[in-house]
């Protein structure tokens, strides 16, 4: 019995890792080209921010109040501030986004106009007009950079209570560990990515291995040895979750390399820093393997079902639109619930598992009982593999 | 006579779909495929099953190597039930039709390792074999090249070997020289003697006169799924040849219904 299993087992990976332009495309690929894309996004990203710094910009100023004086000249060096007033013909230029200006006007007297205005009377409060050009990066930076010194300004002399001033560098009001605020960030991303790559990698090979053979004639070759269904249900199970799980490894590693390029680019810094312990790291991998092997599961069933492997494909999108939704739903929750209910729920459990590890803020009866479960799903998934096998309709159709 | 295989009323319905109803000019939803078909094997001969296409010949034999259930009846294949006892089947006989393939990526080497340890074969035994097999077949020099590189002939060669990795004692072969060149065609039809020759059982299904004629010792002639003569050649054909023979049968079985 083990040994057939075994002996599947052996064909399929020797299928993919004697076959260089497979092992390519499924373990190499995957890896790479997120890497490449990452970096290059992150690259990018760093390179738009950097030459929006280095732009020449004029900002022309109506009615300069003394007050504002020394914030707008604070600005930086490519930034020229001259005062004077404009008219719609110097606003209609902005509608040209290569024009780096910014057009600012003050009421007259603004600072005594402020100094006078009493918020209770219900008059307008006065106005400062910003004209500049969002499509222009360079110019939307400056006018955040306006309303940022304008903003001040306006809490300075209206200032009557603060909230959360530290007064020294002990001072923390935020009481959640630095480790789980980096916590926070990956475990919005990382589950999603996880599963979604173990997904990816899973699919092509399980279609490929069953839709493919099943179209090519080859598996009804198998079908007519004595070995039990079961084994070859099993045996291609295990091995397709296995090169899937290597793919997604490939992914992962991608994404870990590419890490650092994306978050300085989002100006995030050092956010993420891996602290993670060994059980957690034994979870996250039990998890992700049993993921996998119920992913490989539906997907086998379904290339089992499917005529060939386009079909297959076609047959494969819904199911992975599902776990997409899944796991979006999963990313908008704030509250992952303790109650073991939700672990018996196949993607949900591995998702929300994952969040909470991430968090670290993992309840260990909850992991377990979602690798308990997938495993179920899993076997169970092999005994209607294994009728589908023996089903001849299901095999000999055209 | 030593009967090593033997079907008794084997029946087998196939669902028709919309289009093949319209093809067909029918408006029955079901076609039958085998009707009530029963015949006996005997150790040591080759036994052929002739008919047209679509008379069920290739359904049988589907049957008979447990890749479909029969709707009713059942066939002992050395005292196994396709039924009851499919895997048990499956490792007496060898099947070969061109609906199974091989793996294209593999090398005829690989397959047959692969295929002798599906089918427990101990270690020794398949190196052995294999040397022997592959020599017989002119596959040694073609051993580690790809299935798919190779040519339609060759295949055909690999495949057979492959089949009988086990050493079965009984060959259900679906039209065997399908396809061949005459030469590839000649290699397969003395390799079917030899095998009889080492006391196997082969059952093949065939349309051509000549190869039955050339081979068989015993036939059964098929027609819309119904056995309607069967016997050694020489009770089949009553004195006729063979095709003559053939084209009374079809016309008292389709003048009946007529």
């Amino acid at each position: 019995m083990k040994n057939n299993v075994l002996t599947i087992i052996k064909k399929e990976f020797s299928r993919v890792f004697n076959d260089r332009q497979l092992t390519f495309t499924t373990i190499i690929m995957p890896g790479l080209i997120i890497y490449f894309v990452y970096s290059l996004m992150g690259d990018a990203a760093n390179k738009m921010a950097q030459s929006d710094r280095e732009e020449n910009i004029s900002m022309q100023v109506e009615n300069l109040p003394q007050s504002m004086a020394q914030a707008f000249n604070l600005f930086g060096n490519n930034v020229a501030v001259a005062e004077g007033s404009f008219g719609e013909a110097e606003i209609a230029e902005l509608k040209d986004k290569t024009v780096n200006r910014v057009l600012v006007r003050f009421p007259v007297q603004f600072d005594s106009i402020v100094n006078a205005y009493d918020p209770m009377q219900g008059q307008l409060a006065p106005n400062v007009e910003v004209y500049y050009n969002s499509t222009n990066t360079a110019t939307q930076r400056i006018y955040s950079m306006v309303c940022g010194a304008l903003d001040n300004y306006e809490k300075s002399i209206s200032n009557r209570f603060d909230i959360n001033r530290a007064d020294s560098e002990e001072m923390r009001f935020n009481q959640a560990d630095d480790e789980k605020v980096s916590g926070m960030i990956l475990s919005k991303i990382l589950p999603f990515l996880i599963l979604m790559m173990v997904f990816s990698g899973v699919m092509s090979i399980a279609q490929t291995s069953i839709a493919g053979e099943k179209e090519r004639g080859t598996i009804a070759t198998l079908l007519i040895t004595p070995m039990r269904r079961e084994e070859l249900a099993l045996g291609k199970i295990l091995s397709i979750s296995g090169i899937g799980l290597l793919s997604a490894l490939s992914s992962f590693i991608g994404i870990l390399l590419s890490l650092p390029k994306l978050i300085s680019a989002n100006g995030g810094g050092d956010l993420v820093s891996f602290n993670y312990g060994t059980s957690d790291l034994v979870v996250l991998l039990l998890v992700i393997l049993t993921s996998a092997l119920i992913m490989t599961a539906v997907i086998s069933l379904l290339s089992t079902i499917a005529k060939d492997v386009r079909n297959a494909g076609t047959l494969c999108l819904p199911v992975m639109f599902g776990i997409m939704f899944i796991c979006l739903i999963s990313m908008f929750q704030n509250n992952v619930s303790d109650s073991l209910l939700y672990d018996i729920i196949p993607f949900y459990n591995s998702i929300t598992v994952l969040t909470a590890l991430f968090q670290h803020e993992m309840q260990m009866i909850n992991a377990l009982v979602t690798i308990g479960a997938n495993i179920f799903y899993t076997v169970f998934a092999v005994w209607v593999l294994t009728k589908l096998f023996n089903n001849e309709k299901v095999m000999f159709s055209k | 006579m030593d009967e090593i295989l033997t079907a008794s009323s084997l029946c087998k319905t196939f669902n028709l779909s919309r289009k093949q109803q319209r093809i067909e000019h029918t408006t029955q939803r079901q076609k039958v495929a085998v009707d009530n078909l029963s015949f006996t094997a005997y150790r040591g001969e080759i036994f052929g099953l002739l008919g047209p296409n679509g008379a069920g010949k290739t359904t049988t034999l589907r049957m008979l190597s447990t890749l479909i259930r029969p709707d009713s009846g059942d066939a002992t294949v050395d005292g196994y039930s396709i039924v009851s006892d499919p895997a048990k089947v499956r490792s007496k006989i060898a099947f070969l039709t061109s609906e199974l393939k091989l793996e294209d990526f593999f090398t005829p080497n690989y397959l047959f390792d692969f295929f002798s340890q599906l089918h427990g074969v101990p270690e020794d035994v398949i190196k052995e074999r294999k040397a022997q097999l592959f020599s017989r077949f002119g596959i040694d020099k073609f051993a580690e090249v790809k299935v798919a590189n190779l040519s339609t002939g060759m295949k055909q060669k690999v495949s057979i070997v492959i089949s009988l990795v086990h050493d079965p004692d009984i060959i259900i072969f679906d039209e065997p020289t399908n396809g061949l060149d005459v030469l590839t065609a000649r290699v397969v039809t003395d390799f079917l003697r030899e095998l009889r020759t080492k006391g196997k059982t082969i059952i093949l299904s065939t349309h051509i006169f000549s190869l039955v004629e050339q081979l068989c010792d015993r036939v059964g002639v098929i027609i819309d799924g119904r056995m309607v003569a069967c016997g050694s050649l020489s009770d089949v054909c009553a004195g006729l040849s063979l095709e003559d023979r053939f084209f009374e049968l079809y016309k008292e079985t389709k003048g009946e219904e007529e």
